[in-house]
């Protein structure tokens, strides 16, 4: 085990999956002399070479796009988004060919594509920096939504994404890159996606988040206790596949549930969790599942994001009311 | 390298497209055929068989047996010569809609192509060894795909050729410009052909662009263009050859226009003489694509009636065939709308199917 932030372990897997599978490449803006903005592509050109590193040209569409043909003929491709919040000028190319080009072709040519691409609130970025687009991507049937929280899933559930015949969306907490640190495991420990962690138990409210929700939950949580609540925090992990059976089981435990997320409220995935629990976990429930999301309003300016992504306060003030509901 | 294509270069004026058979079926002076008689006259069969097909089609989708699809009528000679300017056996077709002759070509059976237009899903299992992505139907999305897949195979080491198919209306896309600017910048493998035929569904090519030509977009790509006759099947040829060649010599991509005109409907659905108009058809009427290859194959004694005879009643029972085996298929269930979704049915998808086959039963 060794001790890293998200983005080296990023950095550590990408290099690993690397040297393990010569058919992987990495590309996009950014990802080779200069190692990606955030450096989570650092010193991989210098070690593999620009055909396996590739700066490419600034056209979204064209990445994801070239990435398909390149799954076609054959190879794994890793491609970068520079932000999720740039991934509109793909979109079509994820949602309406990579994601069901398999389907397309009656499985002739399936799509082992990995599209990485940081997100999230906090750290006062530029407009189009920020925005958590995950619930867009989950309408793409085909497509699995990966959402890791702490540098261990980043590591286990890349390996997963890198080697999976399927194409992955694989979304990074970018307030997490160097803040988040945590234990990871040397060499190979995919992580299986569609199996939520728990984060921490409890016995009187389950929170329920995924990426950079996931350290407010546990702030929530550790908050709640000192008033002697007793809060549980799972981490979803994957949106799609979606571990149905676990979120059940983790809300039928403490009857009541509070879903965290960055996105804006109005269909955003808290809603499919609210769904979820209401199909399966309904009779166990001591009172209606409360949703902590951003509003349905544009991601704004730096000065007053800490407004909109939804902040420890607001999670334990929702967990309070939901414990106290009758 | 061949050397015919004239590349193009609109900084001297030059918009005259290629031309190699005239319409009169004789050949422009000074130029030659880059194909063998016997390719010449499988390449006619081809567009006839084309031309059938569309004929055919139309009359099943009108009595509701076929699907709604777009026909290749008045394009053939473009699709089917640069279709002939490839290997199949290592180059690569990635299509729009319309090129059904170069998929067939390319070894796909008849009967996928039908039934991807009759709506079954099973239509989209072209089989292991023919070179072709599926039919595409958004536009241009295919075109940064080629880029990729040629680029693909030239990282492997492979010698295959991406020829990709777009329109003049794909030409407007997005994704046209970032394929065509990929494509130069790495250099990749790869010929868009794209078919100028005059319409994007209703929207004349004069609405489409204020460029004169799309292929003199080229030099903005860093790339060469050339400007076809897309009516003249040895001129695609020949242009495509040699894009074929310098692509397949690692000089990377060309950017081909050929310069057609759609003869009727943009699809089963269309009803092109709400916009078309009738002058516009009878001026291209004479300069038909294939009219131009029979008139050359019969002059020279290349094609007689008794040939003209057999080979359309081949063709006739080969469609024939077609349309038995898949109307004689059992219809797709439910199980079709959940296979190959993903390499594993997650839990998830697993209920769904589970309900949906549950609900089909007791209906």
């Amino acid at each position: 085990m060794t001790r890293l932030n998200m983005l080296q372990a990023i950095n550590t897997t990408l290099r690993g999956e690397l040297a393990r599978d010569e058919r992987t490449l990495v590309l996009g803006q950014d990802v080779g002399r200069l190692g990606g903005v955030f450096r989570a592509t650092d010193g991989l050109l210098d070690e593999f070479g620009p055909d396996r590193v590739v700066d490419m040209p600034l056209a979204e569409a064209s990445i994801v796009g070239a990435a398909i043909g390149l799954a076609a003929a054959g190879l794994v491709p890793i491609a970068e988004m520079q932000f999720l919040g740039f991934s509109h000028q793909a979109f079509h190319q994820i949602g309406a060919q990579l994601a069901r080009m398999r389907y397309r072709s009656q499985g002739r040519f399936p799509m082992p594509v990995v599209i990485r691409a940081p997100f999230g609130g906090g750290v006062r970025t530029p407009e189009l920096h920020s925005e958590a687009l995950e619930a867009q991507f989950v309408q793409s049937p085909g497509l699995s939504v990966v959402m890791p929280a702490t540098p261990a899933d980043a590591k286990g559930l890349l390996q997963t994404a890198v080697r999976s015949s399927d194409p992955v969306l694989f979304c990074e907490p970018l307030r997490g890159y160097r803040l988040v640190t945590g234990e990871v495991a040397d060499g190979d420990a995919p992580v299986p996606f569609g199996k939520l962690r728990v984060a921490r138990d409890g016995t009187d409210v389950t929170l329920v988040a995924w990426s950079a929700a996931v350290q407010v939950a546990e702030k929530a949580a550790e908050a709640l206790a000192e008033e002697g609540i007793s809060a549980a925090v799972v981490d979803l992990r994957t949106l799609v596949p979606l571990d149905e059976a676990g979120l059940a089981d983790a809300v039928a435990a403490t009857g009541r549930c509070v879903v965290v997320h960055e996105a804006p409220l109005s269909a955003g995935f808290g809603a499919e969790v609210v769904a979820t629990v209401n199909d399966a976990a309904f009779y166990s429930l001591e009172a209606p599942v409360a949703r902590v999301a951003a509003p349905d309003t544009p991601y704004p300016p730096g000065r007053i994001e800490d407004h909109f992504v939804p902040g420890v306060d607001r999670v334990v003030a929702a967990a309070r009311a939901t414990v106290k509901a009758a | 390298m061949s050397g015919f294509a004239p590349q193009f270069r609109p900084e001297q004026g030059e918009a005259t497209p290629w031309t190699v058979l005239r319409p009169d079926g004789g050949l422009e002076p000074d130029r030659a055929a880059t194909m063998t008689d016997e390719q010449l006259r499988e390449a006619c069969e081809l567009m006839l068989f084309s031309r059938a097909f569309d004929e055919k089609g139309f009359s099943l989708q009108r009595q509701g047996r076929f699907g709604t699809f777009s026909p290749v009528r008045g394009q053939e000679a473009s699709v089917v010569g640069a279709a002939f300017a490839l290997d199949p056996a290592r180059d690569w077709v990635v299509p729009q809609y319309r090129e059904l002759p170069a998929l067939l070509r390319q070894g796909l059976p008849l009967e996928q192509f039908m039934l991807t237009f009759l709506g079954d899903p099973r239509g989209g299992a072209a089989p292991e060894g023919v070179n072709v992505l599926p039919i595409q139907i958004g536009l241009a999305a295919q075109l940064p795909q080629a880029v990729g897949l040629a680029w693909g195979h030239a990282l492997q080491g492979r010698d295959s050729v991406v020829a990709v198919f777009c329109g003049d209306g794909a030409s407007s896309e997005g994704d046209f410009h970032e394929a065509c600017n990929l494509a130069g910048t790495l250099r990749a493998p790869v010929v868009f052909v794209v078919q100028n035929n005059g319409w994007a569904i209703s929207t004349p090519r004069a609405r489409q662009s204020a460029a004169a030509t799309l292929a003199g977009r080229a030099p903005g790509y860093g790339i060469p263009g050339a400007l076809v006759d897309g009516n003249d099947l040895l001129a695609v040829h020949q242009v495509v050859a040699d894009a074929v060649a310098r692509a397949r010599a690692g000089e990377g991509p060309t950017l081909v226009e050929t310069l057609t005109y759609r003869l009727g409907d943009h699809n089963t659905a269309d009803d092109a003489s709400r916009y078309q108009p009738a002058e516009e058809l009878e001026a291209w009427a004479p300069r038909d694509p294939i009219s131009r290859v029979l008139t050359h194959l019969r002059t020279r004694e290349l094609w007689d009636d008794a040939h003209d005879t057999a080979v359309r009643e081949r063709i006739a029972a080969r469609i024939d065939e077609a349309v038995r085996t898949v109307e004689a298929m059992e219809p797709p269930g439910v199980e079709h709308l959940f296979e190959h979704v993903t390499e594993t049915l997650s839990s998830r998808l697993q209920g769904q199917r589970a309900e949906l086959q549950a609900q089909v039963r007791t209906r």
